[in-house]
């Protein structure tokens, strides 16, 4: 009994490893956003790619996006589908470096994506081979509530003065100049990357990023110093620490709070808040050291394809698909966002061309704090930044803490 | 009698017929029906522990080759503050929700009465074991609210200005253990109330008689029969108290800045989360958990053994 038992458990796996190569043709795809537009716009992209490829079945799965981030690494390595979005930037790397993911240099090479792609192609980068395909991006900046701003006489701030300045007419008028939430800790990524960008430059976020610049240089000190400026005099919202992003929209959107440092995708919610476009502004972060070259954040989301897909020929088909000017306008519309391919139309929203404008003419893109930097440094730097801004007198320590973690992180 | 020494005989006279699995049934039997329970006991609870302390001399973030680092994993705990904010808070956890026992007694003791409509009180304290700790987390981040919660509003109907509890460092573990222990007195409570359903009238009757009340009758008499119940009581409240996850997870994350850390919640934090993937430092960290765990174990499976011994 237990002979057939063996025999019939081995008919079964030798079974299961010819049926799994056989099935080329099927095409598995992992996507991150389970939210109505970023949903409709992938399903709409894969429609199309289905028509034009009624050979190819595509199967699809659409995880949570906090799920999302925890499951890639099992099924990386275990169950891999075919393509699966995740980050680019540093956040990426650990797969790149375990061998996970597929060196798609070929397609870039075929498709001409290093002209057409090329604002994120540095992005995708890792020992000058691309790792996948960007389908979209999006600005980040301050949006604020230009019928605040005229009824306090304020003026739209260019410079960090000017920035101050407006902040102390607001906060006499009894109103929070900026609204943050830092509870789940990336807002304030955010209102760093941007002091240190407007600050030092691109390299040094780079650079800081990277490791190559301890946290207590006197640059990241500056830094910090700048921030103090807003702090001290009580200019961010109270109690961020208890808020979430959305939870901090609501002063701003009762018109309590007047500027706010957020992605594009804020504006979605500034709507259903019931807010008229004229009563949102965004301007980029104003200038702090005068003449310094500008760069601006602008997080990408792309597609990749394992090292362990089954049907890497298709996956390959799919990415170069995925990044036509068309698709990329159609996508893009429907969720909100910036295409990458340069040949793509820019939705007419408003926001949307106000930061193409910004991103098209910014000397440098950042993928953002929590992407650039390894995620145990970026952990460890925004609870650093959170302290910060609750206890500013314990900068010093914080600063100290954080290059210890740097020289554990990149050793 | 006769017949039966009989049979044995004839099962004894042919012993060739009968497999070893025939003659050892009645030993092999039960092993047969624990074997299942064993395995997965085995598999999912024992062989864990091992590899965890095994994976803690490792540095691995789960993709990669792991790489033997001996101790270095435990020296670097030694020098983390974030690990001592989390041993700290753990034993802050472990002391305050202790008071769930006595609450859950006293509640216990004052629904235990024949009152018209008791049922409904009672139902009404079992309340928040039911819900489940999610929303019970959730609930009190509103109530926590300087701005719109109840703490808000009753701080600015006295004209104070109210303290962002989940905000601050020094308040924050006490709020999330006070949400706590919301449900764990309820759960005390309801051990108790089926505790006091066994207590012995007689010996009610008879304490009465030599003139005891009050304390003294809860003293002498009641209590020690509840002497199951504190055991439970307390077994569960320990437990609940170093495995707690689920409020810290919703209500703070372990923030602000990782003040209102423990192990069990750090642990998660440094192997599983987004910015985590630290397999042998998380397994570092749970392996101190389990040794606190451990004396605490160790510690009542002896009284238990004391007590059975008399």
């Amino acid at each position: 009994m237990f002979n057939t038992l063996k025999k019939s458990a081995a008919a079964l796996a030798i079974a299961s490893l010819i049926s799994a190569p056989a099935m080329a043709g099927d095409l598995s795809i992992i996507f991150d956003d389970l939210n109505p537009a970023p949903k409709a716009g992938f399903e709409a992209a894969v429609e199309k790619f289905k028509a034009a490829n009624p050979d190819i079945n595509v199967t699809v799965s659409i995880n949570d996006r906090e799920a999302h981030k925890t499951a890639i690494r099992n099924f990386l390595s275990a169950e891999a589908p075919d393509i699966t979005t995740w980050y680019p930037g540093n956040r990426m790397a650990p797969f790149v470096n375990a061998g996970q993911f597929e060196d798609v240099s070929d397609v870039w090479e075929a498709e001409g994506f290093s002209d057409s792609l090329a604002s994120t192609k540095s992005a995708m980068t890792i020992d000058d081979k691309q790792w996948g395909v960007p389908y979209t991006y999006y600005q980040w900046g301050i949006y604020y509530r230009p019928d605040v701003f005229e009824a306090q006489g304020v003026e739209v701030p260019k410079n960090w003065e000017e920035l101050l300045a407006a902040s102390a007419k607001l906060k006499e008028a009894g109103i929070t100049p900026i609204t943050i939430g830092t509870k789940d800790l990336w807002p304030i990524a955010g209102v760093f990357d941007y002091l240190n960008l407007r600050t030092n430059g691109y390299d040094v976020h780079n650079d800081l990023t990277a490791g190559k610049i301890k946290y207590s240089d006197p640059r990241i000190v500056a830094v910090f110093e700048k921030w103090r400026e807003l702090v001290e005099p009580g200019y961010f919202l109270e109690n961020h620490a208890t808020m979430s992003w959305q939870d901090a929209m609501a002063p701003f959107i009762k018109g309590e709070a007047a500027m706010y440092v957020m992605g594009n995708f804020a504006v979605e919610s500034m709507r259903d808040g019931g807010l008229t476009d004229e009563q949102i502004g965004f301007m980029p972060f104003p200038e702090i050291t005068p003449g310094i070259a500008r760069a601006e954040e602008a997080p990408t989301d792309a597609f990749f394809i394992p090292a362990k897909a089954k049907n890497k020929v298709d996956a390959r088909k799919f990415l170069a698909f995925i990044a036509q000017p068309d698709i990329q306008t159609e996508w893009n519309k429907t969720i909100g966002q910036l295409p990458i391919n340069k040949n793509s139309e820019v939705s007419d929203d408003k926001f949307l061309q106000a930061g193409f404008e910004t991103l098209s003419t910014a000397n440098g893109l950042a993928q953002f704090y929590d992407r650039d930097a390894p995620a145990e440094m970026a952990k460890a730097g925004m609870e650093g930044f959170q302290e910060f801004m609750i206890k500013p007198e314990r900068l010093e320590k914080i600063l100290q803490r954080l290059d210890k973690v740097q020289a554990r992180v990149y050793k | 009698m006769a017949s039966d020494s009989g049979n044995a005989a004839t099962l004894t006279a042919q012993p060739p017929s009968r497999s070893w699995l025939y003659r050892n049934r009645i030993k092999l039997a039960p092993w047969m029906f624990l074997a299942p329970g064993l395995i997965f006991f085995f598999i999912y609870v024992i062989a864990p522990i091992f590899q965890s302390i095994w994976i803690s001399f490792y540095d691995w973030d789960g993709l990669g080759p792991k790489q033997w680092v001996g101790m270095a994993n435990y020296v670097e705990l030694m020098d983390d503050d974030r690990f001592f904010t989390s041993l700290i808070n753990n034993i802050w956890w472990l002391v305050l929700y202790m008071l769930a026992v006595p609450a859950g007694l006293g509640i216990a003791l004052f629904l235990n009465q024949t009152v018209t409509g008791i049922r409904l009180y009672k139902s009404l304290f079992f309340f928040p074991f039911v819900i489940s700790q999610v929303v019970v987390g959730l609930i009190f981040t509103w109530f926590y609210n300087p701005d719109f919660g109840i703490v808000g509003i009753v701080w600015n109907f006295f004209g104070a200005t109210p303290p962002a509890i989940l905000a601050d460092e020094d308040l924050v573990t006490f709020g999330i253990i006070f949400a706590g222990l919301w449900p764990q007195i309820a759960y005390c409570m309801i051990l108790y109330l089926t505790g006091l359903n066994n207590v012995s009238p007689d010996q009610v009757e008879a304490g009465r008689l030599d003139n005891a009340s009050g304390w003294k009758m809860l003293w002498f008499i009641i209590l020690p029969q509840l002497k199951p119940a504190t055991f439970i009581a307390i077994v569960v409240t320990v437990i609940g108290a170093l495995r707690s996850f689920d409020l810290i997870a919703v209500m703070t994350g372990g923030g602000p800045y990782g003040s209102s850390n423990v192990l069990a919640y750090y642990m998660f934090e440094t192997a599983l989360s987004e910015y985590g993937f630290r397999y042998g430092y998380g397994s570092a960290i749970a392996t101190v958990l389990f040794l606190i765990m451990l004396v605490y174990i160790s510690f009542f499976l002896w009284r238990m053994y004391q007590d059975e011994k008399g």
